[in-house]
This record gives C-alpha cells, structure tokens and sequence, in this order.
C-alpha cells in the first residue's frame, strides 16, 4: 500500500442511468414473506391442480379408461383392497423392508459419517470409492442380489442398504463438516478430550443435519424396496402392482400408488417433526 | 521495577517463541523470537495492526497450535496443548448454540470428575451473576444479542478458574456501547477474581483502558516493538477515557502502531 498521491480526476462522460426498477409483488420478490391467504392459495393448487389435471384427462375421455382410471375409481379400488385386509398386509410387507434395509443403513452410515467428517484419514480412506459407488443405480444390482442371495429377504434388504448407505454416509459427513473448527478449539480449552469432543459438541452440532440426510434417504429407501418387489418378490406393494399389471387392473395400481404415496408422506412428516424438536436451537 | 525475568513470580512466560507457517509462497513468519513474561493476576493488553501476529499468540499460549521455536510457559510448566488453565475467548464467543447459557457454562465442570451437583450448582450460579446472565440461564445463545453471547463465552471460561484468561478481539465485532460496557465488565471480573488476563485487541483505546501493560506488536515478521506502561490505577472508570493522561498514552500507542503497520506495508 503507497502513500496516496493527489491526481485529477479525469473528466469522463457521464455515467449511464438505469431506469429503477418497478416495484414488485411479495409473490414476484426474491425470498420475500407471502401473505397466509396467498400461501393457502399456492398449497391447494399444489395438491388440488395435479388431481383435477387427472380428473380432467379421465372425465373428458382424453385417455382411454382402461388405461387411466379417474381418481374416483381409484380410491373406490383402494378402500376395496384394503377392506380385504390384502393392502395393509402389502404396505406392511414393504414398510417393514424399508423398516430392516434403511434402518441397518442408518445404523451403519451415521458413525461411519461422523467419523469421516472428523478425521481426515478416514474421510480419505473412504471418501474415493463412496463418491463413486453411490453413482452406481442400486436397481441395476437387483439381477446381481438375485444371483447371491437368492430370492428371499436378504436381496431386498440388501438393495435398500445400497441405495442410502452411500449417500447417507456423505451427507452425514457434509453436515459434520460444517461443525465450525471454534466450537472444537474452545471445547479443547475447557478441558475436553477428543472423544468428549466428538460426543458433546459434534453430535449434537450435527444432528439437525443428519436427520435432515435421513429424511431425504428414507424417500431414496422407499422407492428402493418398490423396485425390489417388482422383480422378484411374493409380497409388498410393489409385488402387488405386478400383479394388478398382469391382469390390467389400472384402477388397482393406481390405488397402491396412492398408498405408496401417503405412507412416503407420513414418513417425510414424522422424520420432520422429529428434527424440528432435535434442532430446536438452529 | 519488576525483575520480569525471574520466574517464580510469573504466571506466563514467552521465551524466544516464534512461529512460521507454510504459505503458498513460502513461509510466513507470523511471530519472530516474542519474549514476554505476564506476573500473576496482572492484565495485559496486545495490540497491532492485522497480520501482525496477534491471535496467534493467543492460540500459542492457549496451547491449540505449537511454536516453530521456542517455548511457553505457564508456572514453570511447558504448553504442551489446551487446557482449562488458560480460558479462551474467541471474538465470535464460540458459544455452543445446542446447549442453554447455564448448560454452556457447565460444560467445563461436566468434563470433571469428584464435583458434587451442588458445588457445580453453586460455582455457575456465580458466575451467571458475576457476567448478568442469571436471568438468560434458560436461553439459547439465538435469543442472545452479540454482548450477552460474549458474556456466556466468559463465564464459561472463567467458571474454570484459569490461570490466564485469554481474550481474542473479544469485543470487535460488538456495537461502540456494548463495547464499554464490557470492558467495565471485564476490568470488575479481574478484580473480583483476581485472574491474570490477556487481551489482544486491534483498537487501542481498548488496550490502554484494560490493561495495566500495552504489548505493541509489529507486522511482517509479528513481533514485540514496544511495551508501554499504563499508569492509570485499577480503579478505572469510563471516565478515565477523556483523562488527558489517557489521551496522551492513547496517542502515543496509536503512532506506534502506525508506524510499524505502514513499514510493513511498505515492504510487502
């Protein structure tokens, strides 16, 4: 930095002008709050535009019947099958899939994410082959499972495991990478060793975070244990669509995928709920 | 005079420490060869312009990084790492924003084995009310302003009973009044306390108001190029500011620093 020498400023032409900028609506500005009717507004066109573009197609004949079903018969089909009691025993199939195969990736991912976001060495160790793996389809393993495990449960739960350890294991190590280096320095100089580090400051730092991961993995886990039903399978939701696909029953599939729809809907909500009572303090 | 070389009498001494990093070209010479001896319950103040060293000097004696030569010293004993004999108080406050004020200043006291629910109970309470944070104990540090997290981030170290207090720009990023008042704070809690102090800071009204000793730190290589005296008395208030006197020492520091911040910049 030199000391400032005193010059004359040169005489430009004048700088050109913009014309401001009209003023806009909340709905048109950038992270601006909406009114609550305004909101009200957008979530109901948000559920109720896609059903009545369906009611539409179907009501107008746009779409042969066979094919599409309208959203009446659909339902009429789903309360008709799980009047029998056979929709809950497929849902149950499938959620407990998802239950076993996420859970055990749940398990297995979040040490080893906490780990790699914390010490270098594993973070290199690991980092290499995950960042690769997890870009390997997990349906494209289902012949390969069929071969090893046969057609049990083993391939099912297997398939769900790969598609969310990978993932789940990075983004838990995203988010314990974001622990802010302080909050361990100072940890350090209250007179906290490394394990006490990792178990009152990183965990609890992160965990907001990682339920955030798992939510967006156990939307991953779902559409996993579908596609493991419908190759190779005697039970679950996806099965079932097999079989209504068998003998064209549209409405019927169309009703399992109401219910595979809702149930991913109460999984999203209870996982939210959870982390917003974990992360109180964000 | 002090003999500020006999060590029995010093809480912490600095001998010939001097750190150098590995930068992109070449090697920074953060700090070069700093001798410094602080006796025990004095308050000193650091000052110097950025670059010039300063917080990691902090980080040296609070033992998070280690000299490239040298040695430093608390009571006689080598740092050899970080512990809660030397409290540190990040500018950022560095408070845990998962924990409540009380429960932040209880981390220290959890970590220790053989203290009693009560007698942990008992040495938060006081320094909730020693920093006026007894009515935010149920808080979240998200429901505090910056002067109430710097105050947690306080108590939380003090509540320890460090030998040294190490205070990093502790209150640069507060507004001009918060500011004051935490340097009241602050000035109270060493005499209440009786805590040897460290505090690096930028500004150097700052420095001549706590301490009762002004390091001057040069830049490019970091390193001691004054220390001045502060004759004020402990019994400061605000007051004292506008003290000729102050003014005067304030100046005098200020074209130190000056100086030496331009030279600096000149050979950079």
């Amino acid at each position: 930095m030199s000391q400032t020498a005193t010059t004359t400023r040169p005489r430009w032409s004048a700088l050109p002008r913009r014309r401001p900028p009209r003023p806009r609506p909340a709905v048109a500005t950038l992270r601006v709050d909406i009114s609550p009717l305004a909101r009200a507004i957008f979530i109901t066109l948000s559920v109720a535009g896609p059903l009545l573009g369906w009611w539409l197609l179907t009501a107008t004949g746009a779409v042969d019947a066979r094919f599409l079903p309208s959203p009446v018969e659909a339902v009429n089909s789903a309360v008709e099958m799980a009047a029998s009691g056979q929709l809950l025993d497929d849902a149950w199939a499938s959620v407990r899939r998802v239950l076993y195969g996420f859970g055990l990736a749940v398990v297995a991912s979040v040490p080893l994410g906490l780990l790699m976001g914390s010490f270098r060495s594993i973070w290199s160790l690991f980092e290499p082959a995950f960042g690769l793996l997890r870009y390997l389809p997990a349906p494209a393993f289902v012949p390969l499972l069929i071969g090893w495990l046969g057609l049990d449960e083993a391939p099912k739960l297997t398939l769900i495991f790969i598609a969310t350890f990978f993932f789940n294991t990075l983004m838990t190590a995203d988010v314990v990478r974001t622990v802010p280096v302080s909050l361990i320095d100072v940890s350090y100089t209250l007179g906290a060793r490394t394990g006490e580090v990792l178990r009152k400051v990183v965990v609890p730092h992160s965990l907001p975070g990682i339920i955030d991961a798992i939510r967006v993995n156990a939307a991953a886990a779902w559409g996993a244990v579908v596609v493991a039903e419908l190759v190779a399978s005697e039970s679950g939701l996806g099965y079932r669509i097999t079989r209504l696909a068998r003998f064209s029953q549209y409405e019927g599939i169309f009703a399992v995928l109401i219910v595979i729809a809702l149930i991913g809907l109460a999984i999203d909500i209870a996982l939210r709920i959870l982390r917003d009572r974990v992360g109180r303090w964000v | 005079m002090i003999d500020r070389v006999s060590s029995n009498r010093n809480r912490l001494v600095l001998r010939a420490v001097t750190k150098h990093y590995d930068g992109r070209s070449g090697s920074v010479r953060a700090l070069e060869s700093i001798d410094l001896a602080v006796p025990r319950g004095e308050f000193v103040s650091v000052v110097g312009a950025s670059g010039s060293g300063k917080s990691t000097l902090l980080s040296l004696i609070a033992g998070l990084s280690r000299p490239t030569s040298g040695e430093v010293l608390l009571d006689d004993y080598v740092v050899t790492g970080p512990g809660p004999d030397r409290g540190l108080v990040f500018q950022d406050g560095a408070v845990y924003p998962f924990r409540t004020v009380e429960r932040n200043v209880a981390f220290g006291l959890e970590l220790l084995p053989r203290l009693s629910a009560e007698d942990r109970r008992a040495r938060i309470d006081w320094y909730l009310a020693e920093t006026g944070l007894t009515a935010l104990r149920r808080a979240l540090p998200k429901q505090l302003s910056g002067g109430q997290r710097q105050r947690v981030a306080i108590a939380r170290a003090l509540v320890c009973q460090p030998e040294v207090l190490l205070l990093d720009e502790p209150f640069g990023a507060l507004d001009v009044q918060t500011k004051e008042d935490m340097q009241v704070l602050i000035r109270r809690i060493w005499t209440d306390t009786g805590t040897t102090v460290l505090v690096v800071t930028h500004d150097v009204e700052e420095a001549v108001f706590l301490g009762q000793r002004v390091v001057v730190l040069g830049s490019n290589p970091g390193r001691i190029v004054s220390v001045v005296d502060v004759p004020l008395g402990d019994d400061r208030d605000l007051t004292v500011k506008r003290a000729p006197e102050f003014l005067a020492l304030r100046a005098s520091i200020e074209d130190i620093v000056r100086v030496h911040h331009r030279a600096a910049a000149a050979g950079a």
